[in-house]
């Protein structure tokens, strides 16, 4: 907002006093008594349909309404930004604004949490204090995808279980909240085969939590290979690369057997945002350790 | 009276009537379409998971319908019967007129199967998109030509103050509709707006506050400036008064649209600018309500009797109070609090259901008995007994959305000692559930009142109840 040029702040400004002033004006003219006119309080000589209009005088309470806003609004544009590029007495901006009420909000809270970040996540999650405060952050930064209540949704990790994607030890929770997460399975039809060869991986993944599916899970477990790779031959996942533990019967997609195979021919794709620009590494200290809290 | 006219002329009401009839089918429909979203927003399962039953598709439709068809009809309607009754003129061009009200309902009938097709141009009040607009731009120019021609070929020496204010109404608007509908279509029935970002944006509410501004008030005070005067058979209060109000809200209204862009990416100084403006808008608003008011007076034994009169009136405080609220929402510290909640909706049903439904109610009592040679309304019980389902609604409506807004705009500015915000966003929702039920209950009351004027005027066009000879209905 800078680099108005000077027309255009001058065209701004000749238009808002042309308006005010036309105002003004047309308040004068209204106001004077005209001698050729009917007198005061008297009918028109017009007539619309029946219609008549009495030369009445403007209120005078209406008048000084409308003065005082007027010159409310000279006083408003004297101090605020308002006139083209003229950036008002007080030098105020949105901006400048924000900054300052950030800067107080920092000074004011600040303390508190670096008072927290003094103490080990371990025993933050014990401060029954400190949960309180954490879980404020996880309303307000977290229950949208993981749910008020951390039981997660689908696509998104029910956090209040002991089954973690990236691990969910104190110090990996942080990392996830810090740098955020990105998880990718890709679509493994055609390294899988076809439609009965999935079927019958299928079946191979559900008999890991116990389960039948339709296909052949003996079959299946020979061609499971190309999916060894990242959740491991056993299927026990891998934390290193967020891999879900395909054995405990613990879905973050789903687990039924049309979901799976699903899963299988279009991949899966997950996103967590990095939490690093929004809340500072304190807040993220009492916020991990709420999180660490829920899944004792 | 001091009517000197001495020829009568014979004028062209068929349009007129159509457009009365319009109102009342419109206006039944487009609060159907209210009730319904206000109860799933209560009850938010009864969309029956149907795409074009959800709140988001159903919304555009709503208010595309209240604002455009119901409030629209009536414009076209009162605004066709008063340039011919104050220029003492026959319509012009009747049948480019027959054109304007067949276009409309066709605009009508075409938002109400795009719309919950999802086919939209995601502008607010302008979602329509761009094979429709055309049409509007076509049918406002007709509209515009038998509105001014009619001006041009008037029988009196001056142009009566409404229709002052429908002419302003009538340019504006088409000016408001171009510039922001302008857009680039990539298919029939998908288009891209030419602006962008922060321009876009205030762009768009340039048209939203003039379409407010322009459509529901100065249009609007047109209707009041004919009605009042002629329902209460007394002289208008100010002449003096009613050219000040006019020039001033007319230039005015176009510098408050920033004010909907508050503490956004919009710059500074067009939010200053839309801030001061809003606050000067307050006195050139009050002035047509003081000169509807202050023609009553003299005649308040008539508001005893009259419930139609009794409509205009309420309007007229509702259209007093809503203004006044509208300039206090524009100041920043207010909006920082009000915006974004349901205050917003409150203040502009303030104004949509307590002026523009109001006023028009009461233009429609009027127009009914006068276009169909009736004495009155076949039943002025039924008049009596929708006045106040529909104040009593209102007040239910506004009420509880002063109450929930506030609620909202608190809950969610307050913070703990630790700085960390006292209420997720689904606490604050939760709160309001008791006044979304409250609104709904204030909505069905309104909604019945239609019903009721239907049935009322359905009896009198039909002929029940009693009759009169032509001599009975508005002399011409």
């Amino acid at each position: 907002m800078n680099d108005m040029s000077n027309f255009w702040s001058g065209w701004i400004t000749f238009i808002v006093f042309l308006n005010i002033f036309g105002c003004l004006w047309i308040l004068w003219w209204t106001r004077r008594k005209h001698d050729d006119d009917v007198a005061e309080g008297e009918e028109l000589h017009h007539s619309f349909d029946g219609i008549v209009e009495y030369n009445n005088p403007l209120p005078q309470w209406w008048l000084m309404m409308f003065y005082a806003t007027i010159v409310f609004a000279f006083i408003y544009l004297a101090l605020y930004p308002g006139l083209g590029s003229y950036k008002g007495a007080l030098g105020w901006t949105s901006v400048n604004q924000w900054e300052h009420e950030m800067k107080k909000a920092d000074n004011r809270f600040d303390r508190i949490f670096e008072d927290y970040a003094k103490i080990s996540i371990k025993d933050l999650a014990k401060d029954p204090e400190a949960i309180k405060v954490g879980q404020r952050l996880f309303g307000n930064n977290c229950s949208l995808c993981h749910g008020s209540d951390a039981h997660g949704a689908v696509g998104f990790p029910n956090l209040t279980d002991t089954d973690w994607l990236y691990g969910g030890n104190a110090k990996t929770i942080k990392t996830t909240i810090t740098g955020g997460r990105t998880g990718n399975m890709p679509p493994m039809a055609a390294v899988v085969g076809d439609a009965t060869a999935i079927k019958d991986v299928a079946a191979h993944v559900l008999s890991l939590s116990g389960r039948k599916g339709s296909g052949d899970a003996a079959t299946g477990k020979t061609k499971f290979a190309p999916c060894a790779g990242c959740h491991g031959q056993d299927g026990k996942g891998n934390q290193a690369f967020g891999a879900p533990n395909l054995t405990d019967n613990v879905w973050l997609y789903g687990g039924d057997e049309a979901t799976i195979i699903t899963t299988i021919n279009h991949g899966r794709s997950g996103a967590m945002p990095s939490f690093k620009d929004r809340l500072s590494e304190e807040k993220i200290h009492v916020l991990t350790a709420y999180v660490y809290s829920l899944s004792k | 009276m001091s009517n000197s006219d001495l020829t009568t002329p014979q004028y062209d009401f068929a349009v007129v009537k159509q457009f009365t009839v319009m109102t009342i089918v419109w206006g039944i429909f487009g609060m159907l379409v209210g009730v319904i979203i206000a109860a799933q927003l209560a009850w938010p399962a009864l969309n029956f998971d149907l795409p074009w039953l959800t709140y988001s598709r159903l919304r555009p439709l709503h208010t595309n319908a209240v604002i455009f068809a119901f409030g629209g009809s009536a414009l076209f309607a009162c605004s066709l019967y008063v340039v011919q009754r104050t220029c003492q003129t026959t319509l012009f061009a009747p049948k480019l007129a027959s054109f304007v009200f067949w276009g409309w309902q066709l605009v009508i009938v075409s938002a109400a199967i795009t719309l919950p097709l999802g086919l939209t141009s995601t502008k607010e009040y302008a979602e329509l998109e761009w094979p429709i607009d055309i049409l509007i731009t076509i049918v406002w120019l007709s509209y515009a030509a038998v509105f001014f021609g009619t001006i041009v070929k008037r029988t009196t020496s001056h142009i009566y103050v409404a229709n002052w204010f429908f002419g302003a109404f009538i340019i504006c608007i088409a000016l408001l509709h171009v510039v922001n509908s302008m857009a680039v279509p990539v298919s029939l029935w998908k288009s891209y707006s030419i602006y962008s970002g922060a321009t876009d944006a205030m762009i768009q509410w340039w048209y939203g506050h003039n379409a407010v501004g322009f459509f529901l008030t100065a249009g609007f005070l047109g209707m009041m400036y004919y009605f009042i005067p002629k329902r209460a058979e007394r002289p208008v209060y100010s002449y003096r008064l009613s050219i000040v109000h006019f020039w001033a809200i007319i230039s005015l209204y176009m510098w408050a649209g920033p004010h909907h862009l508050h503490y956004t990416a919009l710059p500074d100084w067009t939010q200053s600018l839309g801030m001061a403006f809003s606050l000067i808008l307050l006195a050139p608003s009050w002035g047509g309500m003081i000169n509807g008011i202050m023609t009553l007076s003299g005649a308040w034994e008539k508001l005893r009797d009259d419930p139609v009169l009794r409509f205009m009136v309420v309007a007229l405080s509702f259209y007093g109070m809503s203004t006044f609220e509208g300039p206090m929402m524009a100041i920043k510290t207010v909006n920082a609090l009000s915006h974004y909640t349901d205050w917003t909706v409150g203040h502009v049903h303030s104004g949509a259901l307590g002026w523009v439904a109001m006023i028009t109610i009461g233009c429609v009592y009027c127009l009914i008995p006068w276009l169909w040679h009736k004495k009155e309304m076949y039943s002025v019980k039924l008049v009596n007994m929708h006045f106040w389902m529909a104040t009593i609604g209102t007040v239910l409506y506004i009420a509880s959305m002063w109450v929930a807004g506030i609620t909202q705009g608190l809950m969610w500015r307050a913070i703990n000692d630790d700085g960390t915000l006292t209420y997720t966003f689904v606490e604050a929702l939760k709160a309001t559930y008791p006044y979304y039920i409250i609104r709904w209950v204030g909505g069905v009351m309104f909604l019945g009142g239609m019903f009721v004027m239907a049935y009322n005027a359905w009896k009198t066009i039909r002929g029940a109840g009693q009759t009169s000879t032509d001599a009975a209905a508005q002399p011409a």
